[in-house]
């Protein structure tokens, strides 16, 4: 067994958490959006699969990366005005609508993998690339500037939507409708309007994230390939509070966990292996538990909006 | 107004529905041919997955062909059945449905065929891997002797690893998958025991995303030379491919058309004689109460070299003569 507490291994847990954090940041903070407005999308894993789906087929297709991720985001984009016809134009339970969502992306991504591909296939998807100089720093360096462009995307984009939430008036908007729809209205901003758009952009975002999947992370397609992990986005936007920023904390936290249940395994820690990978799970769970500030909730969320109703 | 919110949003749930069974991996035989053997086999993951499933399947439709196509023997399957009670359901109705042969591929299965096979005397039931037949006169089971090629893949990563250190990427410590992990370990330890082993367990037989994580940390440790057990080590190969120089072994399918450029060996469960045995035994009206071993010995199981990698000729010898210490049982594969 090596030394678990050396350099190299704490830069190893690191740079897997990177990785790791990738599809949760995008899916979450796409989310949050969704979210701030009201609408609650529980079919985030199934807008992941279809997208990832399509993502790996244009590449397997194409050999172009960057068109997987532009068809990833269309598909995103379709899901989301779905799930918003359904959820805010014909005022369904977004509950349930959403659930409709992802055993839609689920099935379909499932047939058109075997209708189209038939067996599972590799494909070259988004490499490291290293950021001059920048990756040079020692220790930190190779940690964070040396990923896929999808690592430093999805980082990129917490403070971006920060600043889009908290500083621009689409994002006073969207919390707006989130919660107050009805003095939102009385105030001349369309309700649905704004509930589409957050929902498009947080489906969007959902679909580059299944595509960190399957063109960058895995680099193939195979059933239900997310596992889940639109769910756990899901549960990240209520651990960060509706805020990018602690949705980016609540992403880490998980995939550091995950990252050194990993390692320990990898090292020899004598551990049973059932136990560690219950490890992030629990620890989520637990911090789920004491920290979660409900007074952040938006108060409009998982409401239908009526006009002159509410 | 309301009416047209509930006419759209059933729409909606319908046409969802109807896409999720049209996808949802349940395929079943054409009207039944006078004189057809039927067989149905429910199955955890796709038919397609490049490993334990398709390792049943390709046997399936092998024996199929030889027997004349579809008029002689019509197969039915039901796939990514990773819930207990709904593979139940789905082996219980196969059953009603008078098929001649139903199998469980999987080793969750197990208390399911215990369940369901004394209500269904005239029907043949074989499930696997395992050996236990429960007592009951219409049950087969079968497993495979995994260690076997998981030695020889380890005789071969311990001679072809250049930075000295394997990782091995496996999903839940049972059945075939852990021997296949424990004959590989043995392999590698009784080639060159200077060469490091590393091992990491998923959790889960599925969790593609997991067995990707696990695979980039084992080469983030120094491994050149990986392998793994499960349907879902396709996102080991997957990340593997993406990492210079890091070569993997693969089990229970010839795993080599995934990445032609870094699959040295595969390990192959080939069921078809065993098929051919129940088969046969079914109209014999010998219904059960047998077990079947896959090993190098009754050709059940075959090393499947990747012409495309360049095996160091001390590496294929050491494997082929592993291959033969193990048939005539001067090498064991377990430690």
């Amino acid at each position: 067994m090596r030394d678990i507490f050396s350099f190299n291994v704490l830069a190893g847990v690191l740079q897997t958490m990177l990785s790791l954090a990738t599809p949760f940041l995008f899916a979450a903070v796409g989310e949050t959006f969704s979210q701030l407005s009201g609408v609650v999308n529980l079919g985030v894993d199934g807008i992941m699969l279809l997208s990832a789906f399509f993502a790996f087929y244009t590449v397997l297709l194409t050999g172009n990366i960057w068109l997987g991720l532009l068809v990833a985001i269309i598909v995103g984009l379709l899901m989301g005005l779905l799930m918003s016809v359904v959820s805010v134009t014909f005022k369904a339970q977004q509950g349930i609508s959403g659930i409709g969502l992802q055993i839609l992306g689920l099935g379909l991504s499932s047939l058109l993998f075997k209708v189209l591909v038939g067996t599972v296939r590799t494909v070259s998807g988004f490499r490291r690339m290293r950021i001059p100089l920048l990756a040079d720093i020692p220790f930190l360096g190779p940690i964070l500037f040396n990923n896929t462009v999808l690592v430093y995307a999805a980082f990129l984009l917490v403070p971006v939507s920060w600043f889009i939430l908290e500083r621009t008036t689409l994002g006073l908007k969207i919390k707006a409708v989130g919660q107050n729809p009805s003095a939102a209205d009385s105030v001349g901003i369309s309700v649905n309007g704004i509930r589409y758009l957050s929902v498009c952009i947080g489906s969007a975002l959902a679909g580059v994230a299944g595509a960190s999947i399957s063109i960058s992370i895995s680099n193939l397609f195979q059933d239900n390939i997310t596992a889940g992990q639109g769910f756990i986005a899901v549960a990240l936007v209520y651990f960060g509070g509706w805020s990018p920023i602690g949705v980016m904390g609540g992403a880490l936290l998980f995939s550091f966990a995950t990252s050194a249940q990993i390692w320990l395994q990898v090292l020899g820690v004598d551990i049973p292996a059932s136990l560690a990978v219950m490890i992030p799970y629990i620890l989520t769970i637990v911090v789920l538990t004491v920290s979660v500030n409900r007074g952040k909730q938006p108060a409009a969320l998982n409401k239908q909006f009526f006009r002159g109703e509410n | 107004m309301r009416m047209m919110r509930f006419a759209v949003v059933a729409v909606l749930v319908l046409s969802m529905a109807g896409v999720v069974m049209a996808g949802g991996g349940r395929e079943a035989a054409p009207a039944v041919d006078d004189g057809a053997l039927r067989i149905a086999v429910v199955m955890p993951s796709a038919t397609n997955d490049m490993a334990f499933s398709q390792s049943m399947w390709t046997a399936l439709t092998a024996v199929q062909a030889e027997m004349g196509g579809p008029s002689a023997l019509q197969l039915s399957y039901s796939e990514n059945m990773f819930v207990v009670p709904d593979a139940a359901g789905a082996l219980r109705d196969y059953a009603s449905q008078g098929y001649d042969i139903v199998i469980g591929h999987g080793s969750q299965y197990g208390s399911s065929i215990q369940d369901i096979a004394p209500d269904f005397p005239d029907t043949v039931f074989a499930w696997g891997t395992d050996v236990n037949t429960f007592g009951l006169d219409n049950v087969y089971a079968y497993t495979a002797a995994a260690e076997q090629g998981g030695y020889v893949n380890g005789v071969l990563a311990a001679l072809m690893t250049r930075s000295g250190q394997v990782g091995v990427t496996g999903p839940v410590e049972v059945g075939d998958a852990k021997t296949y992990i424990d004959g590989f370990v043995n392999g590698v330890r009784q080639t060159d025991s200077a060469v490091r082993v590393s091992q990491s367990w998923t959790g889960s037989f599925s969790d593609v995303a997991a067995m990707t994580a696990a695979a980039s940390t084992h080469i983030a440790n120094g491994a050149d030379a990986l392998t793994g057990s499960s349907q879902s080590v396709v996102g080991s190969v997957g990340v593997a491919r993406e990492s210079d120089g890091v070569l993997w072994f693969g089990t229970q399918a010839d795993q080599t058309d995934l990445a032609p450029e870094l699959v040295v060996a595969s390990q192959i469960y080939d069921w078809t004689d065993m098929l051919r045995e129940i088969i046969a035994n079914r109209q014999a009206g010998r219904m059960g109460g047998e077990s079947y071993i896959l090993t190098f010995a009754n050709d059940g199981l075959k090393m499947a070299f990747n012409p495309a990698i360049d095996i160091p000729a001390e590496a294929m010898e050491a494997a082929l003569a592993a291959i033969e210490g193990i048939k005539n049982g001067q090498i064991r594969a377990m430690p």
